[in-house]
């Protein structure tokens, strides 16, 4: 296990360099940091002084190298556009972000791997039928038109849920949480649900595909053969062995929703960092998306090893401490 | 004679596919004694698997049971639905499958799924029906239990997880085991251990045994009876010595000659010409009679039937046997 965790820090490091490599290139080479910075009055021995003080002259490497350092210190630089802390901005955005995608994909699995088994044990029903039916469709909404659909039925019509914002918060040393307050869950609610529609049917055609597969195996008739009833069959013995494919498409799935979870901030005015992220695409607000770079691919590779670790954890042929006991034939 | 343990009359096993209705299991008749071990063999598609699955009431759909009747000690099993049955599986009837490497759940310690097994079977705590796993692992060979009771599927050899499997089917003390192929995937020197276990298992305690094999070997060495398939009806249905010795059936004699033997030097094996044929092109009258040296007008015409279609039977679906001429 200490093995594994080593190499796949390593991986990680290595990842994480060459992503710092990427952002540290746009960072330095798309558009001038000094042009951005000063105001237009500046005389041009002002702006070499700039260069100057920024490092902007030292060789590529050692720029590179302060990059990296400072990255791993947590140091981004200042946002262009806010003039404050980069990493500040973010720290204030991400809970916002990260609460919903949780939300998010909690609720895909909840809703998600209920219907895959459902649809699985009971093919050719007429509900399973409808249910892989409306699953195409919630693979085809686009999720920016859930939300305002969402929007329009329970904001406007109805009025039992708010349509924008976050709600109140509650700090937690620096972490501000939504999911303390009524309000703040309340705002939670559409938000949660519009980022799910993708996922839940994602999450269902997936564990529908696997269930199909593992209900045709050996060990499920066996099982069958030994009396074990069909709940306790579909749900425990047959399921378990459909969760590896899902734990990977989790893990990629957060990744992607903290990444691009900007259409339904958009939609609803969420204060996350997709709301962040393109706020500093429309003002080339460069430190920010060079930490937003670093700071996703960070989530991702982080993910990635969770995952590993998952699968060791559902499979135990996948331990290396188990392998060894390989009993005598016969 | 008692009631048997297994009674099966007139057993219709169809698949209903789009190029019509096929007859998987055509008319069967068999019945099982307690401590009676049957052996039934034939070739891949002869049925014999499907008999096993009829039974255990685990065909998979569309096949279904189309006829005939099952009877497991008097009571009729083959009526009963999906929750009746679930209550008989494992309980009365237990199951050995032919590869042990998949027949584990690999995600399950083999504790755990012995205790599950006999949890579902008995009102047992869950300590003693640990301590009942653990006796139950003992009896079918399986070194140091203590320590290998909380071991993966993947932490056994094949044959040890076939001891594992024969475990599990006995963990109720079923009345009927049925065990389709369960020394095929084995290795030869495996595969004796494994049928003599069975073997001694079930006669301690007078469990019937239904043995599916493709393997006359095994048979002989294993079974009190036989029952021969060939394209889903019985072709032979005797002792075994009287099969193996005098068979009736010019198929089974056909199947006792492609057996090579240690004792006797022989130049080739005795082979059938053609093949079975597949269940949608069975010929009329006797499946076998396009092979047959024997065949006459009647085997044409007419299907033969073991004597009296009579579970406890002895004979040979054959007009040559049953009425010494095939006109």
């Amino acid at each position: 296990m200490l093995a594994f965790l080593i190499k796949r820090t390593a991986n990680a490091v290595f990842v994480m360099l060459a992503v710092a490599l990427l952002a540290f290139v746009i960072f330095r080479f798309f558009g001038d940091p000094v042009e951005m910075m000063v105001n237009e009055q500046a005389t041009q021995a002002d702006r070499a002084e700039l260069r100057e003080r920024l490092g902007l002259n030292d060789s590529f490497a050692t720029q590179y190298l302060r990059f990296v350092t400072n990255a791993v210190q947590g140091d981004f630089g200042i946002s262009y556009r806010n003039q404050q802390d980069v990493m500040v901005l973010i720290g204030d955005r991400f809970p916002a972000t990260f609460e919903l995608v949780l939300v998010a994909t909690a609720i895909s699995l909840v809703v998600g791997i209920p219907l895959g088994v459902i649809t699985a044990v009971h093919r050719n029903s007429r509900l399973a039928n409808l249910l892989q039916l409306g699953s195409i469709v919630g693979v085809s909404l686009p999720s920016f038109v859930v939300g305002i659909m969402l929007i329009l039925a329970f904001s406007v019509s109805l009025g039992w849920l708010p349509a924008f914002g976050r709600g109140e918060t509650v700090d937690i040393g620096w972490w501000s949480t939504g999911l303390l307050t009524p309000s703040g869950r309340q705002a939670l609610v559409l938000p949660a649900i519009s980022l799910s529609t993708f996922q839940i049917t994602l999450v269902m055609r997936l564990v529908r595909a696997e269930m199909l597969e593992v209900l045709r195996s050996d060990y499920v008739k066996f099982a069958r053969a030994r009396g074990v009833p069909a709940p306790r069959l579909h749900w425990v013995h047959a399921l378990r062995n459909c969760l590896m494919p899902v734990i990977t498409l989790t893990g990629m799935q957060i990744g992607n929703l903290i990444a691009f979870a900007l259409v339904t901030e958009t939609v609803f005015q969420w204060p996350g960092m997709g709301l962040l992220f393109i706020q500093a695409v429309t003002f080339v607000d460069i430190p920010v998306m060079a930490a937003y770079l670093m700071l996703v691919s960070f989530i991702f590779v982080l993910l990635n090893t969770l995952v590993d670790i998952a699968y060791a954890w559902v499979d135990p042929r996948l331990r290396d401490d188990t392998a060894k006991a390989g009993g005598a034939n016969g | 004679m008692s009631d048997p343990v297994l009674e099966v009359r007139n057993l219709r096993v169809e698949f209903p596919t789009r190029h019509g209705i096929l007859t998987a299991v055509d008319d069967i008749s068999l019945s099982i004694g307690r401590g009676e071990i049957l052996g039934v063999v034939g070739e891949s598609g002869a049925g014999k698997s499907m008999t096993g699955m009829a039974i255990l009431g685990l065909l998979e759909p569309p096949g279904r049971i189309a006829g005939g009747e099952i009877r497991l000690s008097g009571d009729r099993i083959d009526s009963l639905d999906e929750r009746q049955m679930q209550a008989i599986r494992g309980r009365r009837i237990g199951a050995i499958f032919q590869d042990p490497l998949t027949s584990l759940n690999p995600l399950f310690r083999v504790g755990d799924q012995l205790v599950e097994t006999i949890r579902l079977h008995s009102d047992l705590s869950r300590g003693a029906a640990r301590a009942r796993a653990i006796a139950l692992m003992k009896e079918v060979g399986i070194p140091a239990v203590e320590e290998r009771i909380d071991n993966y599927p993947h932490q056994f050899s094949g044959g040890m997880r076939q001891r594992i499997v024969i475990a599990l089917a006995l963990s109720a003390e079923p009345e009927l085991i049925i065990a389709d192929e369960p020394t095929t995937a084995l290795d030869v020197s495996i595969q004796a251990q494994i049928t003599a276990l069975l073997k001694r298992l079930c006669r301690d305690r007078g469990t019937a045994v239904m043995l599916v094999t493709h393997d006359m070997g095994v048979i002989a060495e294993t079974a009190d009876r036989v029952a021969v398939m060939y394209a889903g009806r019985l072709a032979e249905l005797g002792p075994v010595d009287e099969v193996v010795r005098r068979p009736q059936h010019p198929y089974t004699s056909g199947l006792m000659g492609s057996i090579p033997s240690l004792r006797r030097e022989v130049d080739e094996l005795q082979m059938i010409p053609g093949a079975m044929p597949r269940l949608g092109a069975i010929p009329t009258g006797c499946a076998f009679n396009p092979r047959c040296a024997h065949a006459g007008p009647k085997c044409r015409r007419e299907v033969p039937r073991v004597a009296g279609n009579d579970p406890s039977g002895n004979g040979a679906a054959c007009w040559l046997a049953l009425e010494g001429e095939t006109a």
